[in-house]
């Protein structure tokens, strides 16, 4: 789960991580109550999530209340286009409000999980503000690596590679040992998946602050996260992903026209695939489970068929444990109830398959059986385009 | 031989009288694999199903010699019962829960370093022997006894594959689903190192998926150790980055851990890479049919000398090799003893 810059700002201002002065505000007036009250310039920032904001045109400097008051006003109900937003953009409702002040150093420290070693990992490098993906591509050595031992913790020794990694001196060496161990404990009490201080920055006047700050959550983990399940903002989600999850459904919208359901993560990444080589686009990534019961079916064809996009619907179940029958079943009835007219293109496995099929084919529906993937995507595709 | 499990499993499950925990405690024995023991803290002393139910694993272990765990333990407490299996001194501990809490593995990994056992998954549907033994919540009828050692990160991704052999009459040796979770106990790796070690096993199936660099280290390791023929597919070669395809661990971030990544380290390794998923069966048979033309090299003794063509082949195996007949018969004639540790154990170094 992802949550704003000013949320994070909270969660880390609370685990006692330096950030500067601020407030969120969703109009300009506030903005410019805000922007009285800390005195002095001022920034004023796009509260969306998507990374790019400053490029887009959500990131701007202000030396006054009223400059405040005006950059607001353009900024906020704006549509901000970023490269993680989509062509549409993303409307902003909120923007944060912080000091402005001159800055020495641009520093960037980020915790993730490292996968291949199966710890998170602390990493740190001078190259602050820029894209730490690409100072990986480019500069690899440029990056400050500590792995934390869930054992241990992070310890002394861990810090001080990093603080004199990125070339920290004096007092800052202690200030960012301290500000590091803080934020492992945030990323560590929240169950974060990554959290993300780029920049860090020196400024003029010595401090060490969190300039900007990105959190994302293990979503496997916040139930035992109430507070952390409260900062979701369904407003920065697809309508029809939000819906999905309401039924455990794994829904993604991808701009294809063949809608796709499909059980198990990986069969429906391969059916994807399968789409797509088939010389066709998928319309969605749908994950219905394992279990797939009638009720789930139901609810996927009605969010699957409210993209408009959607030309064929291919269904592509491997049943374990599932019965053909019960799927058969579940299919006719949501088809019916749903009143769907779009071609439906199913290929099944499981048990009681012959009997799953003579169903199709008795219910007077426009069904096409498929054997096998490959059949399966072929009269899926060549049904979107005769459409 | 296969890896990991046989008739020398005796099977504890965890989380037994769950709904889950039952019905797939009772396909695993109809299979013929030995379910000796449940455990659900409690709920001792129950006799549940005709298996006998303890409140520890460390009592199912002293009493009934289970060797191997099946974890079906809601995620808040799948770590626990994982670290529990591991405590007890069981060798292979399988974890089907899906949604366990990232950090909770992260412990539990690091707690499972440098200690006797394996761990598969989570997030897995499990594994299985054809004709041996059954450790998991795959449809056996799917399957068929025989040498292709099937590995995979996906459940129903791996049935559609294994169906694909089967169709074409290639059996297979182990099934394993090493789990769609960032944090898993047994990699690619380990498993491409137990299938070349394993006598039985003539090629490999190995199927991955978007997200992490597991894919990447696996081809780095066929290239340096492993001797025998690999064919892979990678499924999410239209996913797009950023977001997390049903698995916890497949996604592409930062423009890395794409399928086409993947795909060309696999190729770069020498492995026979698919770029459909209804592919994977046809090049299993291809390549068996051309190791069937080559000669035999001494990593594969089984190898016979004339094969001509892969069904031909693996239908003829049926009659002539030991432990392909139906896994009940099969498990009634094993002759292990209780209390026997598991093969395989070696954790990856």
């Amino acid at each position: 789960m992802k949550i704003h810059e000013f949320q994070a700002k909270a969660i880390l201002a609370e685990a006692g991580v330096p950030i500067p002065r601020g407030r969120v505000a969703a109009s300009p007036a506030e903005v410019r109550a805000v922007a009285q009250e800390l005195g002095g310039p001022v920034v004023v920032k796009a509260q969306i999530h998507a990374g790019g904001r400053g490029k887009g045109g959500g990131v701007k400097l202000a030396k006054t209340p009223d400059e405040a008051e005006q950059v607001a006003s353009q900024i906020l109900g704006m549509m901000l286009r970023t490269h993680q937003t989509g062509p549409e953009g993303q409307r902003v409702k909120r923007v944060l409000v912080e000091e402005a002040m001159a800055i020495r150093r641009e520093l960037y420290l980020g915790i993730v999980i490292d996968r291949a070693v199966g710890l998170p990992v602390l990493m740190a490098s001078a190259a602050g503000g820029m894209d730490i993906e690409e100072v990986a591509r480019t500069r690899p050595e440029a990056i400050v690596k500590v792995h934390v031992d869930p054992a241990t913790g992070i310890r002394g020794f861990h810090t001080r590679k990093l603080a004199f990694g990125l070339g920290l001196q004096g007092d800052h060496v202690k200030a960012a040992a301290d500000f590091v161990t803080r934020l492992c404990a945030a990323f560590e009490r929240t169950d974060c998946s990554l959290a993300e201080i780029n920049p860090l920055v020196v400024a003029e006047d010595g401090r060490l602050l969190a300039l900007d700050a990105k959190m994302n959550f293990d979503d496997n983990a916040l139930f035992r996260h109430p507070e952390v399940q409260a900062l979701r903002d369904l407003d920065e989600e697809s309508p029809l992903e939000v819906e999905a999850s309401k039924y455990n459904l794994n829904y993604i919208k991808l701009d294809g026209n063949v809608g796709c359901m499909v059980n198990g993560a990986g069969l429906a990444m391969a059916t994807m695939d399968i789409i797509k080589l088939a010389g066709g686009q998928p319309a969605n990534f749908l994950d219905v489970g394992g279990g797939a019961s009638a009720e789930q079916i139901e609810n996927a064809f009605r969010i699957l068929i409210s993209d408009a996009h959607v030309k064929a619907v291919l269904i592509n179940i491997f049943g374990g444990i599932l019965r053909c029958d019960r799927l058969a079943e579940g299919v006719i009835k949501a088809v019916r109830s749903l009143q769907v007219t779009l071609p439906i293109v199913i290929r099944m496995e499981g048990t009681n398959v012959e009997m799953g099929r003579q169903m199709l084919r008795e219910s007077g529906l426009n069904f096409i059986a498929a054997q096998g993937m490959r059949d399966a995507a072929a009269k899926a595709v060549r049904a979107a385009r005769a459409a | 031989m296969s890896i990991l499990v046989d008739r020398t499993t005796r099977l504890v499950v965890q989380g037994l009288t769950g709904r889950e925990g039952t019905f797939h405690a009772l396909a695993c024995r109809d299979y013929g694999t030995r379910v000796v023991a449940g455990v659900t803290p409690g709920k001792g002393g129950l006799v549940h199903e005709g298996i006998p139910v303890f409140d520890t694993v460390a009592a199912a272990v002293g009493k009934e010699g289970a060797n191997t765990s099946l974890i079906f333990v809601p995620p808040a407490a799948a770590a626990d019962a994982i670290l529990e299996a591991a405590d007890a001194g069981i060798g292979v501990i399988v974890c089907v829960t899906e949604g366990i809490p990232t950090l909770d593995m992260v412990r539990a990994h690091r707690a499972l370093q440098g200690q006797p056992c394996r761990l598969i998954g989570p997030n897995c549907p499990g594994l299985i022997s054809p004709g041996k033994a059954k450790v998991g919540i795959m449809p056996a009828r799917i399957h068929r006894p025989g040498r292709v050692g099937v590995v995979s990160r996906s459940g129903t991704l791996t049935y559609e594959a294994v169906g694909q052999l089967t169709e074409r009459g290639i059996g297979q040796s182990t099934c394993l689903g090493i789990g769609g979770d960032p944090i898993i106990g047994t990699t690619f790796v380990d498993a491409l190192r137990l299938f070349e070690a394993d006598a039985e096993t003539d090629a490999i199936l190995m199927i991955g998926e978007i997200g992490g660099t597991a894919e990447e280290e696996a081809a780095a390791f066929v290239k340096a150790s492993v001797t025998k023929p690999v064919v892979g597919f990678i499924c999410g070669q239209t996913a797009p980055p950023g977001r997390r395809m049903g698995h916890a661990g497949a996604i592409i971030s930062g423009g890395s851990g794409t399928a086409a990544e993947k795909m060309a380290a696999m190729r770069r390794a020498g492995v026979t890479v698919v770029k459909s998923p209804a592919e994977m069966g046809d090049a299993v048979a291809r390549l068996l049919a051309a190791g069937a033309r080559a000669v035999p090299s001494p990593a594969k003794p089984h190898t016979p000398k004339k094969r001509p063509t892969a069904r031909a082949r693996a239908s003829s195996e049926k009659p002539r090799r030991k432990g392909s007949r139906p896994g009940r018969v099969a498990a009634k004639a094993g002759k292990a003893g209780r209390g026997q540790t598991s093969r395989g154990t070696k954790r990856r170094g």
